[in-house]
């Protein structure tokens, strides 16, 4: 036993010794002056790297090598430090310096770019601070190389440390670059915001006329891989109307005719987009017709079969959506004896899609040669597009049951287990018409091993007991191995046999008394013994209502499984070219991070309700710091924060009583409930029940709007906090605030506030606030009524969307954003009507958009939620899919109006958007989503 | 945007593992690599996503090139990167591109990564440009220094003209067109045609001095509908249907949209000018008549009568039918008046080969095969016909070249040189 343990651990220990000896050799060749002997080691180190090896006990070694001035060395090491740097971010430190030194080279632009792009890979958030200069300056370096490799480094960093690039206003000049002369700093500028977008999950890159113009104007200059990012950033946009869709065709459409199929798909994905928005069938059909060509051609032999792959799901998904595309080059999509098999799968679906009465008899011959070739899932593929071609063109049927039946006679296991799958679905559909096939089909019982196609055979001769003669004896085979077979086959033989009885008793007697035997004493499967027991009890109780409950007739099929429904479908389209596309699934299905982002956002909103219950309970522990403060000052607050509200709470508590009073609650629990607090608290719910329209909008969450470091404009004090929220009550709309000095020996007081223009014309009733002073270290509430009498700024609203505010204290003005959802906006009279509705929501200048809300509401707790919140109701009715539509609308103080289609699903709700500006259709969703989901 | 790009080679080992965005580890890679490229897996569908990372990949021989991603990116844009990949490392290795040559080039394969793709986003792939500043065993000192030549090569690098450096001078300048056609033809048992098209493309070579703007004509059908009749001409030529066009990205799309004029600045040397599909009246240059016969339980028969459908003057070259064997054929007796055929059990068929081939012209091949004992009692699925061949000076659409205009400032006449040939593509005849 000894021996060989000792001869492996020597032999390990050999090993080990010599590994160290090769690190040993690399950490000389490392040192020394040659740099060829450097070079090597080097190129061993990343070797070893490639291979998975573990060498970043080298990296001091490697990294004072950062500094040489031969590219090509600098090149490796810098390839090994952005393998490394993550798990030894102290050793990273050293990386700095070298990298703000090239990315200043003087004289050659691709060091400075080299620098920036391999400063952005290093993700080490200690870092990312002393690279902010470097990259400020190379975002304006005169050579566009340098431009552009900026551009891209600025999403880089923001992975990292995004508060560092926001606070920096990196995005900002992220942004300017969109203005560049060079096309591909355009380009890169736009994927880069694209890539911050995602990550946000905020709008970042503004598509506006203006700046769609850059983009398309970029496109004609940028390399082929920019000319995509656009496309794929132009596909975003929603155009205004339809000429504005139709003038951005006009410069798309050329880009069909490049030779890059990323281009051509991109394309397409505008296209077919932009298409819905024009208005004249002419117009439409020509430019649908333009994709034609330039998609067959994606096919043509010899292109890369992953491509044609590609290019076959995205057409599956464009002939659903406008069938006119592609009609009559059927012949493209006949398999090549050659193809791949993926390939071969997509063209049978392509096919099946574009079978009709004309075409049938030359694809069917097809088909049928495919039945004949070696792959067998393939095969069967085929066998079932045949079966699918009889049950879409019933004229054609009797072709595609010739075929079927050649199928069967070729004998051919796997053909023959197929094809009787297949014509169960076509009996199904046809009843009792296609039966000169059973002879055929009864012959091939023995070669039946697949369960589902068993099952199959076994519900096609229940079907046909009185015209299949041995059907006693044919099932009384099946029937035999009855306890062995998986529960469908069993299923099928129960239901069989039952029929057996029913129609010829004196066959199935003795089947149908023992198989119900066996199935009611002997089997496991709870279905399958209670089907059992249902169809004895039937028998033993009334046997001709047992006929007409086993032979009733059963809904038609279609082919409709295999189309997409129109929601996911318009989704997919937007997304041609992508993987969304390829998996037909919608994108957040498979990228986590998209999920995270929604997931967060909801997450962000019960975190603000749960915050706001706090508020509104006011538990002593909240109010701990202001009471700390001074009490009397936090009761006055309380006086002057709003007549209004004590109103709400007089009319609570005669509410509660009266509640009381009638339902005679249980007496313990009130008594106890002095606080006017506690009171507000258990009242909400009574109010939202029985005064539905007065006073009760949601309220929105405190946000902060000023950061405690932030100093004034005047950079004379910092420590102010402020959080401020718009809110409505009735129909008043008022700015709540509430300021926290975190000073040590300052009192904030004497505060005023003033709003710059916007687009809602709000401004402060007056300029000052009624507020006590704010003493170090406490906090107070404060009240600003708001009227839109104001100055308008003659530009739409955007996401997220914020007031700019000026506030004067006694000490310093400090200038804020102030958050405002389009909720406190609505107005309170229902001067939409059904007829205006129905007008509005056909008129041409409204934007429109789908979009889905994650969360389960009640229909009616939905309405109230919303007709609280001055959203109403306006009508209800059915889509042509038999999908209630409920119709809501509100009108904005300016008088826009605001339309939303709702459909309940039982895990989401469907919105459908209408709005006079794109640009309200992010603040609008926001909205609902505020109201739907906030108390 | 991608997150990482491998090269992997048959047995699942990385060669080349370059990470873009640090979403991914290793391990998911490895995992890719033990479970489907390494049990060829990876044949069955070019992109698969595994617990939620996507692997976008293609195969090109034994090696795997791999793509992975975490988000929704556009997949036709990561497969065409790839290909454009590989012809970069292509045109860097003279044009091979397996196992050996990785391994060998792995220091300039991952300079080139560097470049070509920058955050998972594809940067500039153009081998002729990149080829200007990435050099195996690093630039040379001068260029280094040179602050002119420098900004001269990233403003091309970012240009507008990217595939065409500034002051070029040629003492001879020089044109060459090379029109190249692949017919792909599908003919059934008994001979009627189920689908065929032609898959063309023109190739250039251009010697050309300072920045020249060229105009390409062809008898394209719409193009020559819209140009004015001159008085006094009676041609009969009405031009050719083309399905579909694309172009290499120096081409002016809008222009072309416009007025299906093909305009350019070239780029230098050799480029694909474009491709082209046509459908329509097809002249096929071969006709193929098989017989089958099934002699006895042991033995069959195939003939093979081929005709060649073009003029006499021209000559076909390099013929080779394939015709398709069962797997138990032991012994295969031919006779033909010309030509040699050969049974060559690796490829399971008698390959007939004649090295020149007159314009119509027809010949014959009999075989005779005798088949071994088998155990597989499934009946033998045939695989068609092909065949392979060159005509040069011929193309089976019917294209032709009508005029390439070249504009220059310094206005020299260049001098211009045309070939045409057609070959087969996927040339089928089902047996």
């Amino acid at each position: 036993m000894s021996r060989p343990s000792a001869s492996t651990s020597s032999s390990s220990r050999s090993s080990r010794s010599r590994y160290g000896k090769e690190v040993k050799e690399l950490q000389d060749a490392l040192n020394q002056n040659k740099i060829e002997s450097k070079r090597d080691a080097i190129r061993k180190i990343i070797d070893a790297m490639t291979r998975g090896k573990d060498v970043s006990m080298l990296f001091p070694d490697v990294a004072k090598n950062m500094e040489t001035s031969n590219l090509e060395l600098k090149k490796l090491v810098y390839l090994y430090i952005i393998n490394y740097a993550k798990i030894m971010p102290d050793l990273a430190v050293m990386a700095v310096n070298s990298f703000r030194k090239d990315a200043r080279d003087k004289t050659n632009p691709f060091l400075r770019a080299l620098a920036i792009r391999t400063m952005g890979c290093i993700r080490v958030k200690l870092i990312t601070e002393y690279l902010l200069d470097p990259l400020k300056e190379s975002i304006k370096d005169e050579d566009s190389y340098v431009r552009k490799t900026a551009a891209i480094c600025i999403s880089k960093l923001y992975d990292v440390s995004p508060e560092l690039i926001e606070e920096q206003g990196l995005l900002k000049l992220l942004e300017n670059l969109l203005n560049d002369g060079n096309a591909m700093v355009v380009a890169n500028a736009v994927c880069a915001l694209l890539i911050v977008q995602e990550s946000k999950g905020t709008t970042m890159l503004q598509l506006n006329p203006y700046t769609i113009q850059k983009i398309l104007t970029a496109m004609n200059e940028c390399n082929e891989w920019g000319v995509i990012y656009c496309l794929d950033a132009l596909a975003m946009y929603i155009p205004e109307d339809g000429k504005e869709a139709e003038a951005i065709l006009e410069r798309v459409s050329p880009r069909l005719n490049h030779n890059n199929p990323g281009v051509v798909l991109s394309a397409c994905k505008i296209m077919m987009k932009f298409l819905d928005y024009l208005q004249n069938p002419e117009t439409i059909r020509q430019n649908a017709l333009k994709m034609t060509a330039p998609l067959i051609s994606l096919l043509s032999l010899g292109k890369e079969p992953e491509i044609q792959y590609v290019a076959l799901k995205n057409i599956n998904l464009i002939i659903q959506k406008r069938p006119i595309i592609i009609e009559k080059d059927i012949k493209v999509f006949f398999c090549n004896f050659n193809d791949p098999i993926y390939i071969k799968l997509q063209k049978l679906e392509v096919l099946s899609k574009l079978a009709n009465n004309d075409n049938i008899q030359q694809i069917l011959h097809e088909l049928k040669e495919y039945t004949q070739e070696v792959d067998v899932e393939f095969v069967r593929k085929s066998v079932r597009t045949i079966g699918r071609c009889a049950i879409k063109l019933e004229k054609a049927a009797e072709k595609c049951v010739t075929a079927l039946w050649e199928c069967l006679k070729t004998k051919v296991n796997y053909v023959v287990m197929e094809s009787i799958i297949v014509i169960r679905d076509i009996f199904r559909k046809y009843p009792r018409k296609y039966e000169m096939i059973l002879k055929d089909l009864c012959e091939n019982l023995k070669s039946i091993e697949d369960p589902e196609a068993k099952a199959s055979m076994i519900w096609i001769i229940g079907e046909y007991v009185d015209t299949i003669e041995n059907a006693d004896s044919l099932l009384g085979n099946f029937s035999e191995n009855f306890k062995d077979e998986p529960a469908n086959v069993q299923h099928q033989i129960l239901v069989a046999v039952m029929k057996l009885f029913l129609q010829r008793p004196n066959d199935g007697k003795e089947l149908i008394h023992n198989l119900l035997k066996t199935a009611t004493i002997e089997c496991e499967n709870p279905d399958l013994r209670d089907r059992a027991y249902i169809y004895w009890r039937m028998l033993s109780t009334d046997p001709e209502l047992a006929k007409k409950i086993v032979f009733t007739e059963r809904p038609t099929i279609s082919d409709s499984s295999y189309t997409i429904e129109n929601e996911l479908l318009d989704k997919l389209i937007e997304n041609i070219g992508n993987l969304s596309s390829v998996y037909t699934k919608k994108p957040e299905s498979f990228v986590k991070k998209l999920r995270d982002v929604l997931n967060s956002k909801i997450a962000d909103k019960i975190d603000d309700v749960y915050d706001q219950d706090q508020l509104m309970e006011g538990r002593p522990e909240d109010y701990s710091d202001q009471q700390g403060g001074s009490s009397n000052i936090n009761e006055n607050n309380y006086e002057t924060s709003s007549q209004i509200q004590s109103q709400i709470q007089q009319s609570q508590v005669q509410q509660v009583t009266q509640k009381i009073d009638l339902l005679d609650l249980d007496e313990n629990q009130p008594q106890q409930q002095q606080s006017q607090q506690q009171q507000q608290q258990q009242q909400l719910p009574t109010q939202q029940i029985q005064q539905p329209n007065q006073f009760q909008n949601i309220k929105i969450p405190f946000a902060e709007v000023l950061n405690s470091n932030t100093p004034g404009s005047q950079a004379q004090i910092q420590g102010l906090q402020i959080e401020a929220a718009f809110q409505k009550y009735g129909d008043k709309i008022v700015l709540d605030l509430k300021f926290t000095n975190k000073t040590q020996d300052k009192t904030f007081s004497a505060f005023g506030i003033k709003f710059n223009k916007n687009p809602f014309k709000l401004q402060p009733d007056a300029i000052e606030i009624q507020c006590q002073p704010v003493f170090p270290g406490s906090t107070q509430i404060a009240q600003s009524s708001i009227n839109t009498n104001g100055p308008a700024l003659e530009e739409p609203p955007q996401m997220p969307y914020k007031i700019q505010v000026a506030l004067k204290t006694n000490l310093d003005v400090f200038y804020i954003f102030i958050p405002m959802s389009l909720s406190v906006l609505f107005s309170n009279t229902a001067s939409i009507t059904q007829q205006k509705f129905i007008e509005l929501s056909q008129a041409q200048n409204m934007a429109r958009k789908q979009e889905v809300l994650q969360i389960q509401i009640d229909p009616l707790k939905m309405k109230e939620k919303l007709e609280r919140n001055y959203f109403f109701l306006i009508g209800v009715r059915k889509d042509e899919r038999g999908v209630e539509l409920l119709s809501y609308a509100a009108t904005l103080v300016n008088g826009m109006p605001l339309l939303v289609n709702v459909i309940h699903t039982p895990t989401a709700i469907n919105l459908q958007l209408q709005v006079p500006h794109p640009t309200l259709m992010p603040l609008l969703y926001q909205a609902i989503g505020f109201i739907l989901t906030l108390n | 945007m991608i997150s990482s790009i491998v090269f992997i080679n048959h047995k699942g080992e990385i060669l080349i593992y370059r990470v873009y965005k640090d979403d991914i580890t290793r391990s998911e890679t490895t995992q890719f690599c033990a479970k489907i490229v390494a049990t060829k897996e990876n044949k069955e569908c070019p992109i698969i996503n595994i617990d939620g990372t996507s692997f976008i990949h293609i195969t090109i021989k034994d090696i795997v090139v791999l793509a992975t991603t975490k988000v929704n990116v556009n997949v036709a844009m990561t497969l065409q990167f790839l290909y454009q990949l590989v012809k970069v490392c292509r045109a860097y290795f003279g044009g091979e591109f397996d196992e050996n040559c990785i391994k060998k080039h792995f220091v300039l394969i991952y300079e080139i990564l560097d470049e070509v793709m920058d955050y998972g986003v594809p940067q500039i792939a153009d081998a002729d440009l990149l080829k200007k500043y990435i050099q195996e065993g690093g630039l040379k000192p001068e260029l280094m220094n040179d602050v002119e030549k420098l900004k001269q090569l990233t403003s091309q690098a970012t240009g507008a003209t990217s595939w065409r450096p500034p002051n070029l001078v040629y003492r001879k300048n020089e044109v060459y067109l090379d029109v190249i056609e692949s017919v792909n033809v599908l003919m059934s048992v008994k001979g009627t045609i189920l689908k065929a098209d032609v898959a063309g493309s023109i190739q250039v070579k251009c010697l050309l001095s300072g920045m020249p703007e060229c105009k390409f004509g062809m008898n394209d059908k719409l193009l020559m509908q819209r140009e004015p009749r001159k008085p006094g001409q009676t041609t009969t030529d009405k031009g050719i249907t083309i399905d579909d066009l694309k172009f290499h990205q120096c081409v002016k799309l809008p222009k072309f949209d416009k007025e299906r004029a093909i305009t350019f600045i070239p780029p230098d040397g050799q480029f694909e000018l474009m491709t082209y599909r046509i459908t329509e009246n097809i002249n096929l240059p071969f006709k193929i008549m098989p017989v089958y016969n099934e002699l006895g339980k042991n033995k069959l028969e195939i003939r093979v009568k081929i005709k060649s459908i073009f003029e006499k003057n021209l000559f076909a070259t390099n013929l080779a039918i394939k015709i398709p064997v069962p797997k138990n054929t032991a012994n295969v007796s031919t006779n033909s008046a010309i030509g040699k055929a050969k049974h060559e059990p690796d490829q399971q068929g008698v390959i007939w080969r004649i090295k020149k081939y007159p314009g119509d012209f027809e010949a014959l091949l009999r075989c005779e095969i005798d088949l071994g004992q088998t155990t597989n009692q499934q009946p033998w699925i045939k695989p068609p016909i092909s065949m392979e061949f060159q005509v040069p000076m011929f193309t089976a659409s019917g294209l032709r070249v009508r005029f390439l205009r070249i504009y220059e400032k310094a206005g020299y006449k260049p001098t211009k040189w045309i070939r045409y040939i057609t070959k087969a593509g996927e040339y089928l005849h089902r047996l």
